[in-house]
């Protein structure tokens, strides 16, 4: 199981500094929370975690983030590689433009995912029949698999090959998350995955972070904070891309020790 | 009535008549070629070559007008498609950096605007160089190069629309730069790539100078990529300019099949452009 380990990490666009000089280690198969008011750089803060950023023009990184002991800002590391160990959930849930079956296998192609090692490796699968099946059929099973893990096989199983575009919006988050499953991920990075959601969907997906903690580390970002206290095992406060205070949610919730933290808790600051 | 809904009432005033304008246009258009033309308009106009005397009004068609222009074309809209696909897929920030980009695009800009004409010397300047002669080969160069900078820029602005966050889920999953282009953006810009290479065609298919001296005019259909081609334009030109009425009448006649092929490119473009984007998100 991958750890993460941030040191000193500080990121800027162009002159403005978004976030100071951070250090954490994130604890693994938990939901970790990274809380605080719109613009403290928590979004910043979790796409530094898989690279995203790089997309991004004039940004500059210093300080450095271990995933398994690599640090992740070396000129050797393969972003994609990367990026399939430390998944990503965005806030708004873009389907790809294609079909709902070529989302989810979008990824398992993309890598050359051995479809039968995949199979084997799934919970359950012990049926050596099943695990022989490879190519078509084996790609059908593991799509089958990951959408019914993100909670969409049962509403999508009878039109796989519509476009993926033409499902409700709570749908396409559990799409994502089907997609983000499907590569394997050790760490899923989720940014406010369910801001774009109608309540019932977004008690859905909290429902299946819950499940899927089990096997993963899961990175929330979220300016909810009873989402936070609901989901979060682990928080992160950030406020004004300062790292205040973190640690495990009963304690930072009952038992604050900052005086911005307080404030935030009990929201006289937002 | 205030001044507000005044202002709201003649603005839209002045729209409808700007809209209305327009349909006029197109329909005056085809109302005068159809008017004019019609009466010359038959079978053996589109299925034979010119006879002898055929420009005096004796027997024959403008089969190989019909056919040049066909040939031209699909050997140019099938090399600049080659050239511009590739251009505007390099135009995304992640590849060459923004100032390349910006550079890129003003070439192409005024490439787009360059008479044609210009391209034609241009191009008959180069074959002069090259020993050749006018031939559907020149035609079809000149006519690329007119119509790369229109069909590159149109399909630039297709994939500029292509929102970041849909090519950020593409990398956020490992998917490399090529990876995404393949899979994400081209799915995503393919009805605007549609438009931008109808916008080409319509261009090219309709310019006279530039393939006037590059690709020539000949009573034969070209049994070689080096004969001299007929092409509709020029067709139209040559017989609106010379005195005989009936002769008058085909290059109206002429006239109305280019309208024709233009219409139905337009049309199977359209079809086409919908059917690729029952998957694209919006």
């Amino acid at each position: 199981m991958s750890r993460i380990k941030i040191n000193k990490l500080s990121v800027s666009y162009g002159s403005h500094e978004i976030l100071k000089n951070i250090i954490l280690d994130i604890p693994d198969r938990r939901i970790i929370a990274i809380i605080g008011p719109s613009g403290c750089g928590k979004t910043t803060l979790l796409k530094s975690l898989n690279r995203l950023l790089d997309l991004n023009e004039d940004v500059r990184v210093t300080g450095d983030i271990l995933v398994d002991g690599a640090d992740i800002y070396s000129a050797d590391t393969d972003v994609t590689v990367l990026r399939k160990k430390v998944g990503f959930l965005p806030q708004r849930p873009y389907p790809l433009p294609m079909s709902i079956f070529d989302n989810v296998a979008f990824g398992p192609r993309i890598h050359g995912l051995d479809v039968s090692c995949a199979l084997s490796g799934i919970a359950g699968t012990t049926d050596e029949k099943t695990i022989r099946k490879s190519g078509k059929a084996g790609m059908n099973l593991l799509v089958e698999h990951y959408l019914r893990l993100a909670g969409l096989w049962d509403e999508v199983k009878d039109r796989l090959h519509a476009p993926a575009a033409k499902l409700s919006i709570g749908q396409q988050q559990r799409l994502a998350l089907a997609r983000v499953l499907s590569i394997e991920p050790e760490v899923i990075l989720a940014d406010e995955p369910t801001s774009a959601l109608d309540p019932i969907s977004a008690k859905l997906a909290e429902t299946q972070f819950k499940i899927l903690k089990e096997n993963y580390t899961i990175i929330i970002v979220t300016h909810i904070l009873r989402q936070a206290k609901r989901l979060g095992d682990y928080i992160v406060f950030l406020y004004m891309g300062v790292l205040v205070e973190h640690g495990p949610a009963a304690q930072f919730f009952s038992a604050p020790q900052d005086a911005k933290t307080k404030a935030y808790i009990s929201g006289e600051i937002s | 009535m205030n001044s507000r809904k005044l202002e709201e009432t003649l603005f839209k005033i002045f729209m409808m008549a700007s809209l209305f304008l327009v349909f006029l246009a197109l329909a005056g258009i085809v109302l005068v070629v159809a008017m004019k033309g019609l009466s010359a308009l038959n079978l053996s106009m589109i299925m034979e070559t010119p006879k002898g005397g055929y420009y005096l009004g004796k027997e024959g068609g403008i089969a190989n007008a019909i056919i040049g222009s066909l040939y031209l074309m699909t050997g140019a809209t099938l090399l600049s498609l080659m050239i511009s696909l590739p251009v505007a897929l390099a135009l995304q920030k992640e590849y060459p950096g923004k100032r390349f980009c910006d550079l890129t695009r003003l070439v192409l800009d005024i490439l787009w605007g360059t008479p044609s004409i210009v391209y034609g010397a241009f191009g008959f300047v180069m074959m002069v160089y090259l020993g050749l002669r006018a031939s559907l080969l020149g035609g079809i160069m000149v006519l690329t190069l007119l119509m790369i900078p229109i069909m590159s820029r149109a399909m630039d602005e297709a994939v500029r629309m292509v929102p970041f966050e849909l090519k950020e889920m593409s990398y956020a999953l490992g998917a490399t730069r090529f990876e995404t282009t393949i899979a994400v953006v081209l799915r995503q810009a393919l009805p605007g790539i549609c438009t931008g290479v109808i916008l080409a065609i319509g261009r090219g298919i309709g310019d006279a100078a530039s393939i006037l001296f590059t690709a020539g005019y000949t009573d034969d259909i070209p049994t070689s990529l080096l004969d001299p081609v007929a092409s509709l334009p020029l067709a139209v030109f040559f017989q609106a300019g010379t005195p005989v009425p009936e002769v008058q009448a085909r290059a109206f006649a002429s006239a109305l099949i280019l309208l024709l092929i233009v219409l139905v490119i337009n049309i199977i473009a359209r079809l086409l452009g919908w059917r690729f984007s029952k998957n694209i998100v919006r």
